[in-house]
């Protein structure tokens, strides 16, 4: 039996001195990993806080435009060629001229070729059309002086918003120190007015900032929207429902669970071109048309369909099942009479989740042709059409810098638009979720 | 008769069919005895006769509409005169082409333009005796079913079972539509690939350092030297998927770990929705977020420190997409840190454990093949991740390891490369199906792994 001094260990300080001694440094250690957690926390939401705040920042200016207030003269001999007030004369009309005799009515002392050019550059192309629809729906106007606002062109509306600075060196901008003055003579007339932009939402894309629109893209991926929401909800929940309630435990469910599981987590960019290849090349369906854009969203939304369909059904107790089972109702009378409305509401949420992801995908309709310049508003499932993120993602190449505006705009429309989505099904699931 | 009016007809006739399946099966019911002596409930009778009548034609019209424009051209090339169909194939395929421009009512000129007309006059016929002779049939076999529907209609048929049998053809059918749209993706992006290794070889494809898809279209064209290495662009997209991970791995796991194990439950019920949101935002957002806001400032500040930054560097793409990837991660790894039981915590803390202690020697060990397999989803992520480097990243192919130049990814290559107009034999678009399939395989492999290592280390604590 070995005394108390023999044992390992002898001669160190007791133990819970030990202890005592490295609690500070264990107790800094502790704070300082909990710090870090914070840090962490709070550099991603500062991140999302940056995020929004420079969209935003960039993008409210966006909704409003600034208009010009011109004085019109309908010259006759200008406005009406062949002098008999028809359609076709009316239309063949000069009202460029008509325009920029308004700009050199209310600038009297602007001579010289390149001075007038410069002061005609400040109203939107836009008036030119404005001026002939409202000649051609109303020619009586003819030979009459009309006073009415026009867009400006989107460099005086920048001036307008502040985000072109008469402080910097003229070379460094694209105004002139002139046209600074005559645009400052224009706001101190009050002839200068920022007014809401309802262009924004009612034109198709032009080349033109102040012209430019988000209707056409809006339509174009509400189109898509449908065919995707048409082909996938009923293919996913059915899917669903077969692996989930019908299925055999066997290799070829596995396959298709496994597939179901990877086809999630392929790139988007992967199913553009298998939509580019089967859809446009072997199909021979039309290039840029939402109904190719729709089909292959169906195929990329369906697995998060499926997913959150079977965690769904899932989520129903087997009691349920049996007691139908017990009533005699047959598995496929209890599936769809029993199992399915109650699991609906999970699978409505899954399915708008899908629906929110397809909305703000791009990668795969860049792909399939839908990044083309595409002026009118489609139609069907068959026109030539771009998508809301492809918009935004052309506006973004543009250069003029009324077209970052506006980009950041369709942005945050585009975000409105997934808020009030994820909003949908967060209410959905609140409403109908069940413990059972 | 249109497409439209003749499918309308059929729905009519199914709904009229479950109707008059339904009646038949309760007069025969009323006949031996009551409702009890039917094997199924009347509107299942029903359903089997719509299913009869509707089925069968729509399948009819399905294959006819798919077989209908080659038979149509055979029957036309048959009649065309001697002279046009001694031509060779390419001039008959043109003269074909002409023919149906026709008759889609725009105008078609060249030398041929009598002979034209004439054919596209048969051709309208043709597809007027076609549509005729479709709803004809389609109606026909309609009304077929009927006839055999009302036959079979007995109290001892057991319609309940053959409905179900058709719907649980429709359920099966549908689930096997995943196999069928991964089956697709290989195909197609294997078929062009394998087009475009006839012309370019796969191991200077995989092994060659220099990439500039532009062939010459004329043979003394300059600048247009056709190389297709890909190695730039896989280092390239390695590099920006690599400072993606620095950026998302470290905040993504410490929030998950700080979600997890020390916030408060107030806080956790703010901060989650906030992750969900910054994960639901779309990337062409992040994409103009990079280049408007995130890339200037890079280059700002690699000024102020002597430093040269391209304005397109590889950081800012990177750094963004890391962004993008933080709640990809922090969910994934909150969820295995919570599959974690909780006694092996309380053992932890019982030895005297700190709470950091537990986690860091305890916890994230126990749970770090989740973790990995997670890591792994985000860089299979960050790797085809596309509108963030299409917006933010260059276009030149450079291999470099500098993350303050500009490089290119893959993904920035398929979409320059397919963008727009382009002829299909050219090795130039071809070859965007390659790297089409090196990216598919590479993101197949990470998620296999992945998948594989969060099922099993799941399973491990259930």
């Amino acid at each position: 039996m070995s005394s108390m001094s023999d044992r390992p260990g002898a001669g160190r300080p007791p133990i819970h001195e030990v202890v005592q001694q490295s609690l500070g440094r264990r107790y800094r250690a502790e704070r300082r990993f909990k710090a870090y957690g914070i840090i962490a926390l709070v550099l991603a939401l500062s991140f999302l806080g940056l995020l929004l705040i420079s969209i935003i920042g960039n993008g409210y200016t966006a909704f409003q435009q600034t208009f010009v207030k011109l004085e019109f003269t309908l010259d006759p001999e200008t406005v009406d060629p062949k002098g008999d007030r028809s359609e076709a004369s009316l239309r063949t009309g000069n009202y460029l001229a008509v325009v920029r005799n308004a700009l050199s009515g209310e600038f009297p002392d602007v001579s010289g070729r390149s001075d007038r050019r410069a002061l005609s550059a400040l109203v939107s192309t836009g008036a030119v059309y404005q001026l002939q629809n409202m000649v051609m729906e109303d020619p009586s106007l003819v030979g009459q002086t009309v006073e009415m606002w026009v867009p400006a062109d989107d460099d005086a509306d920048m001036y307008m918003k502040g985000r072109i600075s008469a402080d910097v060196p003229e070379s460094d901008r694209r105004l002139t120190d002139k046209q600074i003055g005559w645009l400052d003579q224009l706001i101190a007339d009050g002839r200068m007015e920022k007014k809401f932009n309802t262009a924004l939402f009612t034109n198709g894309d032009s080349r033109d900032p102040e012209l430019a629109g988000i209707l056409g893209a809006v339509k174009g991926s509400f189109y898509m929207l449908m065919v995707t929401l048409a082909l996938s909800f009923p293919i996913g929940v059915a899917a669903a429902v077969y692996l989930e309630e019908f299925a055999p435990k066997n290799r070829w469910t596995d396959l298709i669970e496994v597939n179901i599981n990877n086809l999630a987590a392929v790139p988007s960019i992967v199913f553009g071109l298998l939509g580019l290849a089967v859809f446009l090349n072997f199909f021979g369906l039309p290039r840029s048309a939402p109904l190719v854009g729709g089909l292959v969203l169906a195929l990329m939304t369906l697995p998060t369909i499926i997913i959150a369909s079977r965690a769904a059904l899932k989520a129903v107790p087997p009691s349920i099942r049996e007691a139908a089972l017990g009533m005699g109702a047959s598995r496929m009378q209890t599936t769809f009479h029993h199992v399915i409305p109650l699991a609906l509401p999970g699978m409505l949420t899954g399915t708008i989740i899908g629906m929110a992801q397809a909305l703000g995908e791009s990668a795969p309709l860049l792909m399939i042709g839908m990044v083309a310049f595409i002026v009118d508003v489609p139609q069907g499932l068959f026109d030539p059409a771009t998508a809301l993120p492809v918009q935004i993602y052309l506006w973004a190449d543009s250069p003029e810098r009324a077209f970052v505006e506006r980009t950041s705009a369709a942005i945050i429309v585009l975000l409105g638009f997934l808020l009030v989505m994820n909003l949908l099904a967060v209410l959905l699931r609140r409403k109908f979720e069940r413990r059972w | 008769m249109s497409m439209s009016t003749v499918v309308l007809v059929l729905l009519l006739m199914s709904a009229a069919a479950f109707m008059l399946g339904k009646r038949r099966s309760m007069a025969l019911a009323e006949a031996s005895g009551g409702i009890g002596s039917l094997h199924s409930l009347p509107s299942h009778y029903g359903s089997w006769a719509a299913v009869l009548v509707g089925v069968p034609a729509v399948l009819l019209l399905f294959f006819w509409q798919a077989l209908e424009p080659t038979v149509l051209d055979r029957l036309v090339i048959a009649d065309l005169p001697p002279e046009v169909r001694a031509q060779d194939e390419a001039r008959l395929g043109l003269f074909m082409n002409d023919v149906r421009n026709t008759v889609a009512g725009n105008i078609a000129t060249g030398a041929q333009a009598e002979a034209v007309q004439v054919a596209a006059a048969e051709y309208r016929a043709l597809q007027k005796d076609s549509a005729r002779l479709r709803a004809l049939l389609a109606v026909g076999i309609a009304l077929a079913g009927l006839a055999l529907a009302w036959q079979t209609i007995r109290p001892s048929f057991r319609a309940r079972n053959r409905v179900e049998g058709v719907v649980k053809f429709f359920l099966i059918a549908c689930s096997t539509l995943a196999i069928f749209t991964t089956v697709g993706i290989v195909l197609s992006v294997l078929f062009e690939s394998i087009r475009f290794f006839q012309r370019v070889p796969v191991t200077e494809f995989l092994f060659g350092l220099n990439w500039s898809p532009q062939t010459a279209l004329r043979i003394d064209q300059v600048g247009s030297s056709g190389a297709f290495g890909a190695v730039p662009l896989f280092a390239g997209t390695l590099l920006i998927s690599f400072i993606a991970m620095l950026v998302a791995g470290p905040i993504g796991l410490m929030v998950a770990i700080y979600l997890a194990e020390y916030a408060p439950r107030k806080m956790r019920t703010v901060a989650k929705p906030m992750l969900e949101i910054l994960a639901g935002v779309p990337t062409v957002v992040y994409g103009f977020f990079a280049a408007l806001v995130v890339a200037p400032k890079i280059r700002a500040m690699g000024m102020t420190l002597g430093l040269d930054v391209a304005s397109e560097s590889a950081l800012a793409a990177g750094l963004v997409m890391g962004i993008m990837i933080i709640p990809f991660v922090s969910s994934l790894s909150d969820d295995v840190i919570n599959a974690v039981p909780q006694a092996m915590r309380d053992g932890a803390l019982a030895l005297g454990a700190t709470h950091a202690e537990t986690i860091k020697q305890v916890i994230i060990p126990a749970a770090l093949p989740g973790i990995v397999g997670g890591f792994l989803l985000a860089v299979s992520r960050a790797i085809g991740e596309t509108m963030i480097v299409v917006m933010a990243a260059g276009l030149s192919a450079n291999l470099t390891a500098n993350p303050l130049e500009a490089v290119t990814t893959v993904t920035v290559q398929i979409v320059t490369l397919l963008v727009g107009d382009q002829e299909f034999d050219s090795a130039k678009t071809l070859s965007a199906f390659a790297l089409g399939l090196v990216l598919f395989v590479v993101t197949l492999i990470l998620n296999v792994i992945a998948l594989h290592v969060v099922r099993k280390y799941r399973e491990q604590y259930e």
